[in-house]
This record gives C-alpha cells, sequence and structure tokens, in this order.
C-alpha cells in the first residue's frame, strides 16, 4: 500500500513497511516502558485522540465532506471515505443496534499489523489501539462524543478484525455557530 | 487587486493568526514650522489630527513618526509627550509623518472576538432554521470573506471587493492550516500559529490568489 497524497505540489509516496516498522517500534517500546498492557493500551488511546483531534481537519480540508445528519452517516463516511484515505482500506459497516447508535467495522486486513504476531505474555494488548483513540480524537471535534473499541482481533486469534463504534451523545458545548 | 489580511479564529472566538498584506497608501510626512497650523489631540492612546486638513493630512490621520523615528502611542521613542514636544518653539522646524493608523494587536483581538459574536447572531437572526454564520461583509472599500469549518475554526479574508474566487483561497487556507499548523506536533490545538512554514505557504496562496484574481477580472 502507498499513499498518495493530494498535495498539489508534489506527491510522496512512502513504503508501507516503514509505516508499519514505526508503528511497530512505538508500541514495543511502550510495552517496555510500561511494562503493564492496560497502561499501554491507555497510552496508545492518548496518542491516537492527538492525531484524531488533528486528522479530522485535514481530512474536512481535503475530502469537503459536510456535517453527516445521522450516524449511519457519519459510519459511511468513516468507513468508505476516511479509512481509504488514510490506510488504503475499506472496512465492512455492519451489525448495527435496533437504536441504531452502534455499528461495527469489519477489516478484512489492518495495514498496522502485516508481519506481526503477539507473544504469549501480551495477551491483554490491544495492539492497534491508536485507531481508536484516533476515531474518539476525531469524532469529538464535530461534536460526537462516541466510545470505541476493538472487540474482534486478528492478532489474537479471530478472523477478522472488528471495531465496534458506540454513539453516547451529541457535544453541545461550543457549538459552532449554526449548528444548533 | 489585493487581498488585505487574513485572521484565524479559533473555536472560542480568540484571534490565533493573523497576517497584514496592505500597504497603506495614505501617508504624508512634511516638515512644519513654529507654530504647527494643525490642531492635535489624544484619541485612543494616539496623537490624531482633528482639524486643519491640508496637503494630503486628514482629520483623523495619526502621527506615526517625528524626525523619521516612529513614535509609541502618545509620546516620541524617547519618551517625551508628542503635544508637549510639539509647544516647544526650539524643536522646530520638525518633521512629521501622518497616516491612517494601524490597528494594535489588542484591538485586532477585540475585533476578532466581536467579529465571532456577530458571526453566531447571524445565524440566529436567520428567518429559516440551519442558517450559517455571517459569510460576507461588504463595505465599499473592502469585502470580509469568513469561512467556518465543521470544527469550528474560522477564517477569515479582508480583499478588495473585485477580488474573484476567495472561496477557493479560504478552503486553501485551510488545507494549509490542517499542512503546517496541525501536522506540526509543538503546535498546541487553539494557540496562536507560530509556524514558520505557515506563513511562507500563507503568503504564497496569497500571491497565487491575487495574480488569479487579475486574470480573472480582467483589469
Amino acid at each position: 500500500m502507498s499513499r498518495q497524497s493530494n498535495r498539489t505540489t508534489d506527491s510522496k509516496k512512502m513504503n508501507s513497511e516503514l509505516f508499519t516498522l514505526t508503528y511497530g517500534a512505538l508500541v514495543t517500546q511502550l510495552c517496555k516502558d510500561y511494562e503493564n498492557d492496560e497502561e499501554v493500551n491507555k497510552q496508545l488511546d492518548k496518542m491516537g485522540y492527538n492525531i484524531g483531534v488533528r486528522l479530522i481537519e485535514d481530512f474536512l480540508a481535503r475530502s469537503s465532506v459536510g456535517r453527516c445528519q445521522d450516524f449511519r452517516e457519519t459510519a459511511d463516511v468513516i468507513a468508505k471515505v476516511a479509512f481509504k484515505t488514510y490506510l488504503g482500506v475499506t472496512p465492512s459497516v455492519t451489525n448495527w443496534s435496533p437504536a441504531g447508535d452502534e455499528f461495527s467495522l469489519i477489516l478484512e486486513s489492518n495495514p498496522l499489523v502485516d508481519f506481526v504476531e503477539l507473544p504469549d505474555n501480551h495477551n491483554a494488548l490491544i495492539y492497534s489501539n491508536l485507531l481508536c483513540g484516533v476515531l474518539r480524537g476525531a469524532l469529538e471535534m464535530v461534536q460526537m462524543a462516541v466510545d470505541v473499541k476493538f472487540v474482534q482481533d486478528t492478532l489474537r486469534g479471530d478472523n477478522v478484525t472488528e471495531i465496534r463504534m458506540k454513539f453516547i451523545k451529541r457535544i453541545e458545548e461550543n457549538l459552532p455557530a449554526g449548528d444548533e | 487587486m489585493v487581498i488585505f489580511s487574513v485572521y484565524v479564529v479559533n473555536k472560542a472566538g480568540g484571534l490565533i493568526y493573523q497576517y497584514d498584506n496592505y500597504v497603506p497608501r495614505a501617508e504624508a510626512e512634511k516638515t512644519f514650522s513654529y507654530p504647527l497650523d494643525l490642531v492635535l489631540k489624544h484619541h485612543d492612546e494616539k496623537v490624531v489630527v482633528s482639524f486643519g486638513q491640508r496637503d494630503g493630512i486628514k482629520v483623523g490621520h495619526a502621527v506615526l513618526s517625528i524626525n523619521g523615528i516612529d513614535v509609541m502611542g502618545k509620546s516620541t521613542a524617547d519618551g517625551k509627550d508628542i503635544l508637549e514636544y510639539l509647544k516647544d518653539p526650539s524643536n522646530y522646524p520638525v518633521s512629521i509623518r501622518f497616516g491612517r493608523a494601524r490597528l494594535s494587536s489588542n484591538e485586532k483581538l477585540m475585533l476578532a472576538s466581536m467579529f465571532h459574536s456577530l458571526f453566531a447572531i447571524g445565524s440566529q437572526l436567520s428567518p429559516e432554521p440551519g442558517s450559517s454564520g455571517i459569510e460576507m461583509l461588504e463595505t465599499d472599500v473592502f469585502k470580509l470573506h469568513c469561512f467556518q469549518t465543521l470544527t469550528g475554526i474560522k477564517f477569515i479574508v479582508l480583499a478588495d471587493p473585485r477580488q474573484a474566487s476567495i472561496d477557493a483561497l479560504l478552503r486553501k487556507i485551510y488545507e494549509i492550516y490542517a499542512d503546517f499548523a496541525l501536522k506540526n506536533p509543538f503546535y498546541s490545538l487553539e494557540m496562536p500559529i507560530r509556524c514558520e512554514l505557515f506563513d511562507q505557504n500563507l503568503k504564497s496562496a496569497l500571491e497565487i490568489a491575487e495574480k488569479a484574481g487579475n486574470f480573472g477580472a480582467g483589469s
């Protein structure tokens, strides 16, 4: 997978293996520093959050997607536009809850975990937890509070990677004018 | 065909970036002998002309520099009060430069917050629900264009009324912000933008827009 950036000045292709290696180095260093899987998961989520709050502006600036009217539209935009643009994969959106406030993203392939195997002593580690933070941070900047977690992970023996997203509420403070 | 200034306002209404591109055309420097035939007065921490318009020096123009040295508010660069200085015949002949006073950064901050509130009022005044805030403000000298992102950041551009395609420029500034401000890990969100690359890229985007605007309008 190579990502072509949409800058008019130059188009950069980066090797996805360098990306995988970088992420892997990050996770292993965190494991060495914290020595506790739960703590590492939290740190990955925090880092993802910081990425998400910045990435959302880049996404909105480049994709000219308007405000989503409901959670279903949000799910579609995340799966078909955002994941495609940034990771080059298109997850499928399934398992909608009856109230329409929860859904699952099923990823056939996850670019972060190419070539990765989890050893036995890291059973509780959620390797790709960064993605949860990214989604949470990005949606918070567009006034949606969501809860994101991994329910299935190919690294832990499941067939597919499944991310469950639950809508908690609309964030009413600091709404941009004109959106009430 | 000029873009006069660019302002970026954060979610809370605080000004986080400001760039001025205009050269004030109305500045006049003259040498005076005692007594001064202009009436000057203090106004808002500046010394302005209140009567005695002549030779390009208009009422409302502020004293910008005395004998080539820029003044600081009500006093000269060495701390003497300007009006006192000009009452003393031994200081003449003196060369004073008058011009339209530029806004200080505090004034710009206040104006940006005021615009932020007016923007919200714009959407509340709307007879139809779901209106956006103020998108354009027009006077006979300039047009102010405002673009608010879904995340609440406002990009404001003041340009010549005939300048075309400001919308495209606003989107381009949004892209430049997403690139050079946000992707800089040392930049904290909602804080004033102090990124060199952002400045440089913004300036080139403005130059490109000005040239394109010229072709568009044809004059």
